[in-house]
């Protein structure tokens, strides 16, 4: 009943369109623990929803609700405006809804287009049916430096690669294999500076490509770079929701830090 | 509805570019994981033509690929086997489990040869599902699984072929049925200008090239890579990791069976007690040709090149008239040699 109340307007920062996918009310417990209660947001094709949130405040089980993994125990989820309920990983991404985890899923001593077409590779039309290995040189080349990656040779061991490049590599491929919404799981965790930059780069390109991303960080200021719309979540609770316009970084940084009571504790430390 | 339309503006399609070819092919072939086996090669021949008067012969180098062949057919599926993850202690012993199996099949059954043979063939193929089967449900290390499997089936050669013939070593059966055809395929000989070749060349050329265009030309093979390489990241993706890795142990399971029918239809009575040890011979050729022991790296090439120089080593010394006493010191010398060399090789590779 709460959580309804400070629930915001609903649908009115896309003008009326529908959301790929959208939360209303969602909530996850296991037995007698609550870990998730009234969550609320949308992902709209072309936008990114930057899911923010310290350790241990509900950012994993949120996504695996959406990836399929887990299900709800209150609320909806819909999915072009259809109640849904996932019953597997297969499941949501049937429905286009792809997950990059942090381990990325690729073999580090084989070549990058292997990597790219691994499990779904592309067989010739005759006999004998072997692989159709230009196809996919060429494939993985033109998806990649279409997202701004540009690699000399996609023959080298994607293990070789830079931490940013892989996790594009990752992106790419759920792109191309028919996702439409992108969950990526703290994908600048790992990374420098420079490399966060290339994945931050990418997800704009996606972004601007008409996908829907959902980018799960614990680091406001690169969810404020790319980021449309930002949900906080602390101890399992919505703590804001707000469009891009309605909020400084400062702010977002601070409500991230914990808000109020750093500012409390800054006051009582007395510096 | 809209959003549908939204969506339409990346477009999923394969290119299909004839330009986009591999690139700087002489480089790729220097890092290619059998160069160093290669270079080694091409060494150690030079090497015994110099020193060893009676090698220059075309017979001897017959000879040589014969004494390759054998190790060599096995080392294919031991090498594939290692590219997928996984290692197999057992080969040796399963060599002769096939040979005998089929031998003391036919002849206490009185059954065609052939038929004892495709007999045995069912008994190896269960030995390398079962191998696989345990690797996979119970998560302990193929090592472990595999050497319990060897000395059980070495135990399994001594004791049945004692009680069934009496003796250790298997009944003559070159007076049964399908002996003859059976012969000409996995034992005969042809003369090429005037130098008999042993078919078994023929068939380790066969198995070596079939084994390569599938790891690097189908499906199954860039699965194989995969699972060896990461099987956790193979099954995020789709690849049916544990299917793939019990077909490899039934695959080293029907090499095995393939060496075994050669050995008793070269030599007609097979002992119970042989094979023991061939296991590391198979492992070391496929080693010195590349492949890397924690999985996911290798060719099927490199285990034949590995497996010729095991021959020239093995023939060299004898024609060098030196005592065939120091041949596993060689060997052993020369195993720790490839393995640095490969080492460094591929340190290169990850650099350039």
């Amino acid at each position: 009943m709460t959580a309804t109340m400070d629930r915001p307007t609903e649908e009115a920062p896309s003008g009326g369109k529908v959301p790929l996918v959208e939360l209303k009310d969602v909530g996850k417990s296991y037995g007698n623990i609550t870990a998730l209660k009234g969550i609320s947001l949308r992902v709209h094709a072309g936008e990114v929803t930057g899911i923010l949130g310290d350790n241990g405040a509900g950012k994993s089980t949120l996504i695996k609700i959406i990836a399929g993994l887990h299900q709800q125990t209150d609320g909806e989820l819909l999915v072009d405006g259809e109640p849904t309920k996932f019953t597997s990983p297969a499941d949501a991404l049937g429905k286009g809804i792809a997950t990059v985890y942090q381990n990325l899923a690729v073999v580090p001593l084989m070549p990058v287009w292997r990597n790219f077409f691994l499990g779904q590779e592309i067989r010739k039309k005759s006999f004998p049916w072997s692989l159709d290995t230009n196809a996919m040189r060429a494939t993985t080349l033109t998806e990649l430096s279409k997202m701004g990656i540009d690699l000399p040779d996609v023959d080298v061991p994607i293990g070789s690669l830079s931490g940013g490049q892989r996790q594009c590599v990752a992106i790419a491929r759920a792109v191309f294999f028919g996702a439409r919404v992108l969950i990526l799981d703290e994908p600048t965790a790992a990374l420098g500076v420079k490399q966060s930059g290339v994945v931050l780069k990418y997800i704009t390109a996606a972004k601007e490509a008409g996908f829907g991303v959902v980018f799960i960080t614990h680091n406001p200021h690169h969810a404020h770079m790319v980021g449309d719309h930002f949900v906080l979540l602390n101890r399992g609770r919505q703590k804001l929701d707000c469009s891009y316009d309605d909020i400084t970084l400062e702010h977002l940084t601070q409500q991230m830090a914990g808000g109020d009571e750093l500012e409390a504790l800054s006051h009582e430390l007395g510096r | 509805m809209t959003t549908q339309a939204d969506l339409e503006v990346a477009d999923h399609k394969v290119v299909r570019d004839e330009r986009v070819k591999e690139r700087n092919r002489l480089q790729r072939l220097l890092i290619r994981p059998e160069m160093g086996a290669g270079i080694g090669a091409i060494g150690i021949f030079v090497f015994f033509l110099i020193v060893a008067e009676p090698f220059r012969q075309a017979s001897s180098l017959a000879t040589v690929l014969y004494a390759s062949s054998t190790i060599g057919i096995m080392a294919c599926g031991v090498a594939v086997l290692m590219i997928g993850g996984e290692f197999d202690l057992s080969t040796g012993v399963a060599v002769t489990f096939s040979s005998l199996a089929a031998s003391m099949l036919s002849y206490n059954l009185h059954l065609n040869l052939w038929a004892g043979a495709g007999l045995a063939l069912i008994l190896a193929l269960a030995v390398g599902f079962l191998n696989g089967f345990l690797v996979m449900k119970t998560k302990i290390p193929s090592f472990l699984i595999t050497l319990s499997t060897f000395f059980m089936l070495a135990g399994i050669n001594l004791a049945v072929t004692k009680l069934l013939a009496g003796q250790v070593a298997t009944q003559s059966v070159s007076d049964m049925q399908g002996w003859d055809s059976a012969q000409k395929v996995f034992a005969s000989s042809f003369t090429v200008f005037g130098v008999s070749i042993r078919i078994t060349v023929v068939w380790w050329l066969v198995f070596t090239a079939v084994a390569t265009w599938v790891l690097f030309k189908t499906k199954i093979g860039n699965w194989i890579f995969a699972v060896g390489g990461d099987a956790e990241s193979a099954r995020a993706v789709g690849v049916p990791v544990t299917k793939v890795k019990i077909g490899l142990f039934m695959f080293v399971g029907f090499c095995a069976w393939f060496v075994g029918m050669h050995l008793l239809f070269a030599f007609n009575t097979v002992q119970s007690g042989q094979g023991i040890g061939n296991e590391f011979f198979y492992i070391i050729a496929a080693v010195i040709g590349g492949c890397l022991l924690t999985g996911g790296y290798g060719t099927a090439v490199g285990a034949a090149i590995g497996a010729f120089i095991f021959g020239m080593t093995n023939q060299g010394i004898v024609y060098a008239g030196w005592n065939p006493d120091w041949f596993k010191f060689f060997l052993g010398a020369m195993l720790l040699f490839a393995v640095i060399a490969n080492n460094a090789f591929r340190n290169y590779a990850a650099k350039r």
